[in-house]
């Protein structure tokens, strides 16, 4: 893994000297009580969406449902329904948080959200042609075929983005990973829209949504987060190094070619996995850090623990949300989120200054 | 924020060798104009492009003509396929063509002051706008409605795509407003307006008949289908207003490329400049869209196309326009010819030669960076 013992990766803001040690201190103190509050903040969210739905569950009967089955119809909705949405919730969350942060960092630019490496729209045109050629709908294919397809897209992005030998600077790879984006989308929509029931069968996948996938992808995912968020987090040296510059970050020891495969290989396995078990949710990658950033500012060792955590409580909340919405049905997660966390977003960027890449 | 050139990697005397290579001045009295010798030529290359593709469209199609009797019905001494020259494939050809030029202008400005690669008009709101107005206009005004059925459509659906787009606009500069206007905050809240359009027409698209969707799906991928004159003359006149507007404030867009200290330092009142800017690039785009649908990817590419085939220090504003007309008349060429009984929506062939285009000249420059 990467070598973070290495020089001590330097912070955005730098304290004045005299007082720097206390500062210091106090900082950490009260990052690490944000950290801890936030997985309160989870916690909440995880037994709101365990409870709250179109049946409103109290907390005994999930106790009851959980140790001992009778079959009853409240064991059925917790343990089919409730707790593998919820957990899939959570597990996406922090995949999408920690893959926009990391994304950011790498491209060091505020627009870099997972999908612009090619992630989501590779994943989508791989899942469009195993409908339209080869006639694959059902939902497990359906997941192994996206996760593919992220893959094959981001090796692509990689070697388009990279000068031979060197690795991508943050621009060739946020352009090579729009450029295949692009490509992939517009193969999509002629597909789709040449053929109408392909349409038909990928409307459904197209709407990101916490529902009606397949509860199996649980097992395979969390091993995958795991080791997605410990490449990212390991990471996060590096990044700081690259934050002054890729000379900079050579300078200070760190192997810049190296740290970029590092985190393209998280950002592909988190998002891709997510991709591949919900669908294509946007906005959660690329808003979550600019909010993370506001709180903990521009250190990549709290940002990107902060976003992960933050990116599972606004899904989890929106999804709770998306309960109410829309009374007979559900809106879906990715619809909630956009107008909901949106005008939200846009409130938070008028009120205070946030800190710019 | 990442630099707009890809002057990164490069040796300070390659640096140095570019710039000279790429700005001399001539000196005639008191008057001093800059010549780009490389710009001129990529220029005029990209026109003679952009008349050959002209003439292709014109020619082929289900009925083919040789050049010679089109250019006997530009002339007017031959009427015989009046109507496929002049009715069908020549307004088709010139809607695209300014349309093209518009977004792409549109794209070079935004990209430069928002000093972002990956900026283009829809972060001002204006495609997500236009494509919410014409999706409500389409999914629940019916078939038969007044601006939708009929005669009328064709007038009524770009009227409300220039409302919906200006309005986006206007609502994604006021809300960045806040003690002057911050080019950052301006982009997070255009993604932000930009997710909430762009659900609410996703979320309309689900809900209305299936016939009307299935025409508002189209016109969001950005479509050429059924274009007449009178789609062709609003665009005209806003590229024509517009465009002599944005080249002679070329100072202005090079001042801020650069850092906002750097702006000022130059003397130039930031907050003035940006807004003039933003203001041509909405109308720009919002017109284009107008015209066509957001034609996809066109804003976004072009401009750094046409800055990696300049090689100049941001995207220069003419040759993304032509970048972007000679784009849009390629795509719409492959998209009427390309299969046989189905005309594919335009939008979705600029997507597919933009990205490799690009992903060409991303390549080609990484070779070079090497070597």
């Amino acid at each position: 893994m990467y070598d973070t013992s290495g020089p001590p990766p330097v912070t955005a803001t730098a304290a004045p000297i005299a007082t720097a040690g206390a500062t210091v201190a106090a900082r950490r103190t009260r990052r690490l009580a944000g950290l801890l509050l936030l997985v309160l903040l989870l916690g909440a969210a995880a037994l709101a969406s365990v409870l709250i739905g179109a049946r409103g569950l109290t907390p005994d009967i999930v106790w009851r449902a959980l140790t001992d089955t009778a079959g009853a119809e409240a064991d059925i909705i917790v343990r089919d329904i409730r707790l593998p949405r919820t957990a899939l919730g959570v597990l996406a969350g922090i995949s999408l948080g920690m893959a926009g942060a990391l994304m950011q960092g790498h491209t060091r630019n505020p627009l870099g959200d997972p999908s612009i490496l090619g992630v989501t729209f590779g994943a989508a045109l791989a899942v469009v042609v195993g409908i339209a050629f080869f006639d694959l709908t059902a939902v497990h294919v359906q997941t192994w075929l996206a996760f593919a397809g992220a893959g094959v897209a981001v090796v692509v992005v990689y070697l388009i983005g990279s000068v031979p030998g060197r690795g991508p600077t943050p621009l060739t790879l946020a352009l090579a990973g729009t450029a295949v984006s692009w490509l992939a989308y517009s193969l999509t929509s002629g597909l789709v829209l040449l053929d109408r029931s392909t349409m038909d069968d990928f409307r459904f996948w197209r709407v990101g949504s916490l529902i009606g996938r397949d509860p199996e992808i649980l097992g395979p995912m969390l091993p995958v987060v795991i080791v997605g968020v410990v490449l990212g987090l390991a990471n996060a040296g590096a990044l700081n190094a690259l934050a002054l510059g890729e000379d900079t970050a050579r300078a200070l020891g760190h192997r810049v070619g190296r740290a970029r495969v590092v985190g393209l290989t998280a950002i592909t396995l988190l998002t891709g996995v997510t991709v591949a078990a919900c669908g294509p949710i946007a906005f959660v990658g690329l808003i979550v850090p600019h909010l993370a950033r506001g709180l903990v500012g521009a250190d990549h060792r709290w940002l990107l623990p902060y976003s992960a955590l933050m990116g599972a409580v606004l899904l989890l909340a929106a999804d709770v949300l998306g309960r109410f919405l829309a009374p007979p049905g559900e809106l879906q997660v990715g619809v909630v989120l956009a107008l909901v966390g949106a005008p939200f977003f846009i409130h938070i960027v008028r009120r205070r200054r946030l800190l710019s890449l | 924020m990442t630099p707009l050139a890809p002057e990164r990697g490069a040796r300070p005397e390659q640096v140095r060798d570019r710039l000279r290579r790429s700005h001399r001045t001539l000196t005639l009295g008191p008057v001093v104009l800059r010549l780009r010798p490389r710009l001129i030529i990529v220029s005029l290359i990209t026109s003679t492009v952009l008349a050959a593709l002209v003439a292709l469209n014109l020619s082929l199609g289900q009925t083919a003509l040789s050049p010679a009797q089109v250019w006997a019905h530009i002339i007017g001494t031959d009427y015989e396929h009046y109507f496929t020259v002049w009715r069908v494939r020549m307004p088709r050809v010139v809607v695209g063509l300014l349309a093209g030029a518009a977004l792409a202008a549109a794209g070079a400005i935004t990209q430069t002051i928002m000093r972002n690669p990956l900026a283009s008009p829809d972060l001002l709101g204006v495609t997500h706008g236009a494509s919410a107005g014409v999706v409500a206009l389409l999914a629940f005004g019916g078939s038969y409605g007044i601006l939708t059925g009929g005669p009328s459509a064709s007038l009524g659906v770009p009227a409300v795509a220039l409302i919906g787009g200006l309005a986006a606009g206007a609502l994604c500069y006021t809300l960045s407003l806040r003690n002057g206007i911050d080019g950052y905050r301006l982009l997070l809240v255009g993604v932000g307006v930009s997710t909430i359009l762009m659900n609410l027409t996703l979320w309309m698209l689900t809900l209305g008949e299936v016939t009307d969707t299935g025409r508002a799906m189209v016109w969001v991928a950005g479509s050429l289908t059924m274009r007449t004159w009178e789609n062709a003359a609003p665009v005209a006149l806003a590229l024509a207003i517009l465009l002599p507007l944005a080249l002679a404030s070329s100072r202005t867009l090079d001042a801020l490329a650069h850092d906002d200290d750097v702006v000022r330092g130059l003397g130039v009142d930031l907050g003035r400049a940006r807004t003039a800017m933003l203001f041509l690039a909405v109308l720009l785009a919002a017109f284009g869209t107008s015209a066509a649908g957001p034609i996809l990817f066109v804003s976004l590419a072009c401009p750094q196309i046409a800055l990696r085939l300049a090689g100049a220090s941001r995207p220069p504003v003419l040759l993304s326009a032509l970048v972007g007309a000679a784009l849009v008349c390629a795509a719409d060429l492959l998209a009427r010819t390309m299969l046989d009984n189905i005309q594919l929506p335009v939008g979705v062939v600029t997507g597919c030669l933009g990205a490799l285009y690009l992903m060409y000249l991303l390549v080609r420059a990484n070779r070079r960076t090497q070597a």
